[in-house]
């Protein structure tokens, strides 16, 4: 078994360095890399782009990092919900590429899987298409879409054992699993950290192979963006 | 006298057959799940990673792990199965989704939509919204007929930055059911006690009227 293990958050982040671009997983506020998070703000690295499909809110998630000017440039789908975030796209501060959802995910797992670039029907004839190579096939147009090429993927996954292997919960997972090796370094943090050899293999959803660091999460706060709820009758 | 919203989502509902796959957007679109006949089957997809979703929890049993692409707190259903973004858009580019209903600020009759950014006012990104009009073929936008000013949204040519080209084919509004045809908005039904007079001066684009236009059955 090849040890993934690293036994603090500090060890975790380690070699992040101003300008880097990182991959973060997680929908709204919806597994997110916590504990990575605060490490980076607790770090005062600066200039990163991120890579993640929201931008967090104004006091939560990425939030944190554009609070303290850490972003430079965010790349997502859907970025509302963040006073902030759009205070400085609109100032100026914040460089921001919109790429559909479906697209970003691709993107990821084209660099997770070694190609170079897709070519989606997404985006075609809109202004995300401008500039890029186009291409028909059986009468439909598509746009040539690159692989992200990232430094560090921070993902977050419910279970995982010593060996990298990773299970995610619910709709936790939706980018995280695509994010998994598709940067030079992924760091996943997980609620259950395990030895090797407990979890059962036919479960793993993510081999530990696309794992460079794992660490169990200090803590998670896990917020609610919206809770909606009906009523007992 | 027009719709509601609840009235538009109970009117697409009626699209709604029985084995589908639908994926709802936010909004109008959300309350189309309400509404749906209780004798037939039908799973709901919602792309940031669920098939099979389900009623909100009962207060006190929200799950922040388990929610839908609006991040509102949900439930799943028997059957149901959770899975990461990039299958969740191979289910919607692959067309394993039979449906998809959206909302939109403008629509123009040719099928083009626009649905996410109003320069330099509103800029929230398209989320999912540009895979979705791509690919699917069968795609109904819910929406209001005018917006808060009074002016159509029914256009001859979208006005704001494009999500999709040539790819509505049906809209509901709170005025009529209208289908995109190669010719323009052709006017299927009105919303009951609303004339086709109405709906022409709200229509911007090009309106087709053939023959007498039933009122919709709710």
């Amino acid at each position: 078994m090849i040890n993934k293990k690293v036994l603090s958050v500090t060890e975790a982040t380690a070699g992040i360095t101003d300008n880097m671009t990182l991959m973060l997983g997680g929908f709204g506020l919806c597994g997110i890399p916590e504990n990575a998070i605060a490490a980076l703000v607790k770090s005062e690295v600066k200039g990163l782009t991120c890579i993640s499909n929201n931008a967090g809110v104004d006091d939560f998630g990425l939030g944190l990092l554009l609070q303290k000017h850490q972003i430079k440039k965010m790349v997502s789908s859907y970025v509302g919900e963040n006073d902030e975030f759009e205070r400085q796209m609109l100032s100026g501060e914040l460089d921001v590429e919109l790429i559909p959802q479906g697209t970003l995910a691709e993107r990821c797992r084209a660099a997770q899987a070694g190609f170079p670039a897709i070519y989606t029907p997404a985006g075609f004839g809109t202004e995300v298409a401008e500039g890029k190579e186009t291409r028909e096939f059986d009468g439909k147009m598509y746009v040539l879409e690159h692989a992200f090429k990232a430094d560090f993927a921070f993902v977050k996954a419910w279970k995982g054992d010593e060996a990298g292997n990773l299970i995610f919960k619910g709709t936790a997972r939706n980018f995280n699993p695509c994010m998994c090796g598709a940067a030079k370094i992924t760091v996943a943090e997980v609620e259950e950290l395990v030895p090797a050899g407990t979890l059962n293999p036919n479960e793993i959803h993510i081999p530990g192979i696309f794992v460079q660091r794992i660490f169990k999460g200090e803590r998670y706060e896990k917020r609610i963006e919206q809770r909606t709820v009906r009523q007992r009758n | 006298m027009a719709l509601d919203k609840n009235g538009i989502a109970k009117r697409i509902a009626k699209e709604v057959q029985d084995g589908y796959y639908v994926n709802l957007g936010i909004g109008i679109p959300t309350l189309v799940a309400n509404y749906v006949r209780e004798d037939i089957e039908v799973e709901f997809q919602s792309e940031n990673g669920v098939l099979g979703m389900g009623p909100f929890p009962f207060e006190g049993e929200e799950d922040a792990d388990i929610i839908n692409a609006g991040k509102q707190t949900i439930t799943t259903l028997p059957g149901a199965s959770f899975f990461d973004s990039a299958i969740s858009f191979s289910m919607i580019r692959g067309k394993h989704v039979d449906l998809t209903i959206l909302g939109a600020m403008e629509v123009s009759e040719n099928g083009d939509i626009a649905n996410w950014k109003i320069p330099g006012r509103m800029v929230k990104g398209m989320g999912g919204a540009m895979d979705l009009v791509a690919s699917a073929e069968n795609i109904i936008v819910a929406m209001m007929h005018t917006n808060k000013a009074g002016e159509s949204k029914l256009l001859k040519k979208c006005s704001l930055p494009l999500t999709g080209v040539g790819c509505v084919k049906k809209v509901v509004t709170n005025l009529a059911v209208l289908e995109i045809t190669d010719k323009g908005f052709k006017l299927l039904e009105r919303a009951p006690g609303v004339s086709v007079e109405e709906i022409k001066n709200a229509t911007e684009g090009h309106l087709i009227i053939e023959g007498v236009i039933p009122e919709m059955s709710m």
